[in-house]
């Protein structure tokens, strides 16, 4: 099958960057998109032009280091799908396909496709953690948690931080991410004691490192590829309500 | 580029000292920890620490060496120190807690470990190992590591291949990633803390040694391209495994060889290159496009049945082929393991049903791996919770659905045992050079046991490392590092950059990489052969010669140049891939993942040769022909027996 991109070119954050039209042949429905950007890729070197930067590496839809916009949607068509693990059967050769980066504020273009998405490990910095230092930790059968609690944790743990929840924001906010953390490590009865100094201090980080505010438009559920759920927004505002009204 | 001959080697010296403690294997690591000196808490921020690396084992060691309180610089390739390879980790990770009652213990797990390595591991280190793995639990329990619980609120465990007790701890399909995360966000404190410098995007691309010590390391800025040198009292790297040797497997893209064989090529002694694993459950290969394969969790193997048709070449679909017309193989040849037969074992019987035409899917190669029985027996909403997303992956990349038909698999590259050599410490033999998780040689031998990497990664980081590694900083801080020492090494940096650039052929650095992988795969993958291993070692050097003459690198040095990164890695595979090839034709026997056809007995199972291959070989580079050194391996308390998994 052959197919037409257009791909969003930039040689570095201060450039101007603009769409370029290619042609790639030889695509079959099974290959990923990026199995697709890599045939684009290896012809561009061998007619000795700079290939297309993209970030990636498990290939596997667990690392959150791949992650386009494709036609407008972060992670394209598919929903709950990463970048890499789209595939090709679910585009028509007849359409163009316009493949272009992650576009927030906070996320300046490194080159090309490529984002610069440290903000969201500034953000797990300020407080995204339990505090354990290794070697003081009682026995792991010290406290049983309710299965149902473990699930829940796991289900916001699950978030892999490819920043897609910020990218279809119309305000940029990346509470989706920030919250699943919060939601994760609160539900725990290790994550207790800095429960709420864990949820202002990250909401603070968020804030200052120039992110917009979260008014609820869902956007970002509709793209996360592990579905976080929309609810672990309300638990991190229930969390910093409380850190407010405790006077923290 | 280099001018070594990988088809002659010499003898070395023996290695005389692993630096283990003697006495008593069970006490062994409690006398070393007493043993060792300690550095006073004040002057442990006057000595720097680099860690090359974010993996488990790396993330957890700069973590805790900054909550210690030593001055610790981290490096990472990816964006993110969160992204590296080890959140791929699907299964599990083992540990002796003997929490489900059935008869486990430290030395069960070490017996399981030490013969699952098919004896060709240091006792002492896989005691140690099995000793410290109930800690692992408890701290990342402590870290927020969401483990799957029972009803009852304790932890559940399930078992894995190699092991009839259930000990391996798992978070649904994806405990790698929420052990990376809770060691992520670890180092994440540290950062804040100030006692981490973490620097992503940036790959070392060489050691600096002086005066006899690891100082330092030189490193490109993946995004500038800038190359600089940072400087240390210690290095340690935990930079993973070398698989994408191979081209196709199922480590992430960016894994390579390239840190821990600069460092080789510095004078670290590299063991036990050839001891490769091939995992049994990987997605078939679906095209030449393939970029890399999947793994399906070996956990799939709890409760999915392997087999294939009996008559080959049998055109039905799997449904229509009826249940006394099935090889269920592993079931018939194995019936004390059936389906959770070690890795190298169903890997390999994977391959002699499919050689024998027995194959199913595009080319034969596949076999079914079915879970109509497991569904029935469960229901489909059990299933679903133990396996859902792996099921999930598997239907998103094949368009198959396995509620409905049968899995097809096939074994692909998985794990690489060998690596740097290392001694109990965890030193290698460039002293201030300490080497982590799967990036040194140490703990399982010639065959891996599932969810044991982890478990190794985590040892290694959270508590053997930090444990043993003020035993060498207490003679520091070891002065400054002269300007020429940096020169030098920055030179040698800067020249293979431009050497990379200068060749402007007409060949990708990918084709490169296919080309070798395919020829790994054939000559030195799952059966090795004398004849084969020399027709490899043949055609290295020229598909070598021929990449430093046809090579194309678009870009320039000083900016971001991906396909520089990418010749780069390949370049240091092909020098690699002779030295697997020549271990492995040196060892003429069968052990593990390393099958020599010439060494099997009459039912076709391996030939380990204990009298002449009782050690570890560990190689020197000498830019000439290598020097093989002996670690000899002895056993005080498993007794070196035929593996039998009947
Ligand atoms: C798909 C898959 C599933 C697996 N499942 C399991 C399982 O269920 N249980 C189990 O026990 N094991 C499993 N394994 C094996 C296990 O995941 C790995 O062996 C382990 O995670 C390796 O951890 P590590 O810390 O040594 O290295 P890695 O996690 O590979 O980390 C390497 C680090 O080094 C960095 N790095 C590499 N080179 C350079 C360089 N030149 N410069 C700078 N940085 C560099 C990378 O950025 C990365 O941070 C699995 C492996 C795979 C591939
Ligand atoms: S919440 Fe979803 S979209 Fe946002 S970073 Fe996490 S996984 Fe990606
Ligand atoms: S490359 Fe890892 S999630 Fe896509």
């Amino acid at each position: 099958m052959r197919y037409t991109l257009r791909v969003w070119r930039q040689r570095g954050p201060e450039e101007s960057g603009g769409l370029v039209d290619y042609d790639v042949d030889g695509i079959s429905p099974d290959m990923s998109f990026l199995e697709m950007l890599d045939v684009l890729n290896e012809r561009l070197v061998l007619d000795g032009e700079e290939p297309v930067a993209f970030d990636h590496d498990c290939r596997e839809g667990i690392c959150g280091m791949c992650g386009l916009m494709i036609d407008g949607v972060a992670h394209g068509p598919e929903r709950a799908t990463t970048t890499c693990q789209l595939h090709m059967r679910h585009f028509d050769p007849a359409e163009p396909i316009v493949v272009e980066p992650w576009r927030a504020a906070p996320f300046p273009v490194v080159r090309d496709l490529m984002v610069d998405r440290s903000a969201l490990d500034r953000i797990v910095e300020a407080g995204g953690y339990i505090s354990a230092p290794a070697g003081a930790a009682p026995d792991a059968h010290a406290v049983p948690i309710p299965k149902a609690d473990a699930d829940a944790a796991f289900t916001a743990a699950a978030c892999i931080g490819c920043g897609a929840c910020v990218a279809a924001c119309p305000n940029g906010s990346p509470m989706l991410f920030t919250a699943a953390k919060a939601t994760h490590l609160g539900l725990l009865p290790q994550g207790q004691p800095e429960r709420l100094s864990r949820a202002e201090d990250m909401l603070t980080a968020q804030d200052d490192l120039g992110f917009g505010g979260c008014t609820q438009t869902g956007e970002c559920t509709l793209v996360c590829p592990k579905g976080i759920p929309l609810e672990t927004i309300a638990t991190l505002n229930h969390d910093v309500l409380t850190a407010a009204l405790r006077g923290r | 580029m280099s001018c070594s001959d990988y088809t002659n080697y010499s003898e070395g010296e023996p290695i005389a000292d692993t630096r283990a403690p003697d006495g008593p294997l069970e006490t062994r690591w409690e006398r070393r920890r007493f043993a060792a000196r300690l550095v006073n808490p004040a002057n442990r921020r006057k000595l720097t620490v680099i860690v090359v690396g974010t993996g488990l084992a790396g993330g957890s060691a700069a973590a805790t060496l900054g909550e210690l309180g030593y001055n610790v610089l981290s490096f990472c390739y990816q964006d993110s120190p969160r992204r590296a390879h080890s959140i791929a980790a699907q299964g599990g990770i083992n540990a002796a807690k003997n929490y489900a009652g059935d008869g486990d213990s430290v030395h069960r797990l070490f017996h399981d470990t030490v013969k699952g390595g098919d004896f060709r591991s240091r006792e002492s280190n896989v005691h140690r190992l099995a000793q410290v793995s109930t800690q692992i639990i408890d701290q990342c329990v402590a870290q927020g590591v969401p483990f799957a619980r029972e009803y009852g609120g304790l932890l559940d465990t399930r078992s894995f291949g190699g092991a009839q007790v259930s000990r391996t701890f798992y978070a649904r399909g994806q405990t790698g990633q929420q052990l990376l995360l809770g060691a992520y966000q670890a180092l994440s404190r540290q950062i804040h803390a100030g006692t981490v410098r973490m620097h992503p995007r940036t790959e070392m691309l060489d050691l600096v040694v002086d005066d006899g010590r690891a100082r330092g390391v030189v490193v490109r800025d993946l995004v500038s391209g800038e190359v600089s040198t940072h400087l240390a009292d210690a290095v340690v790297l935990a930079t993973g495994g070398y698989g994408n040797v191979f081209h196709l497997s199922t480590n992430a893209k960016g894994c390579n060889t390239t840190a821990i064989w600069r460092a080789h090529k510095k004078g670290a002694l590299f063991a036990n290159p050839c001891y490769t694993q091939i995992h049994p459950t990987c997605i078939p290969v679906s095209g030449e496009h393939q970029s890399k394969l999947t793994l399906m969790s070996e956990s799939l193997r709890n409760d999915g049945r392997v087999w294939v048709p009996e008559r080959a070449g049998d055109p039905r679909a799997p449904r229509d082929i009826p249940e006394q017309e099935r090889d269920y193989y592993l079931e018939r040849l194995y019936p004390g393991f059936g389906n959770l037969v070690p890795r190298d074992i169903a890997s390999r019987a994977a391959k002699t049903v499919c050689d024998a035409g027995r194959g199913v899917g595009p080319g034969g190669l596949g076999v079914y791996l079915d879970f109509a029985e497991a569904i029935e027996r469960l229901g489909r909403d059990t299933v679903s919770a133990r396996y859902g997303n792996l099921f999930e992956m598997y239907q998103r990349i094949t368009d198959e659905d396995p509620y409905e038909v049968p899995m097809r698999i096939y074994p692909a590259v998985h794990y690489t045992m060998g690596g740097l050599w290392v001694d109990y410490d965890l030193r290698s033999t460039i002293p201030g050079l300490f080497v982590i998780g799967e990036a040194n040689f140490s703990d399982h031998g010639a065959n891996r046991l599932g969810a044991s990497a982890l478990m190794q990664g985590l040892a290694d980081g959270y508590f053997v490392l930090p444990a043993v590694i003020g035993d060498y900083l207490a003679d520091g801080p070891f002065g400054p590092v002269p300007p020429t020492a940096v020169e030098d090494a920055e030179d040698e940096v800067r020249q293979g950059i431009a050497a990379l650039l200068a060749v402007d052929g007409d060949r990708t650095a990918e084709s490169f990489h296919r080309e070798l992988g395919r020829l790994m795969w054939e000559l030195c993958g799952m059966e090795r052969s004398e004849e084969g291993l020399r027709k490899a070692l043949e055609q290295i050097p020229q598909l070598r010669g021929e990449f430093w003459r046809r090579v194309k690198v678009t870009g320039a040095g000083g900016q971001l140049n991906q396909e520089l990164e990418k010749a780069g890695r390949v370049a240091d595979f092909l020098e690699l891939a002779e030295l697997m090839c020549l271990d492995a034709l040196h060892r003429t026997e069968s052990c593990g993942g390393h099958f020599r056809v010439e060494s099997q007995t009459a039912e076709g199972d391996a030939r380990r040769d204990d009298d002449a291959f009782s050690y570890v070989a560990a190689w020197e580079h000498t830019g000439g022909a290598p020097v093989l050194h002996r670690e000899h391996l002895e056993f005080t308390a498993v007794r070196p027996s035929v593996r039998s998994y009947k």
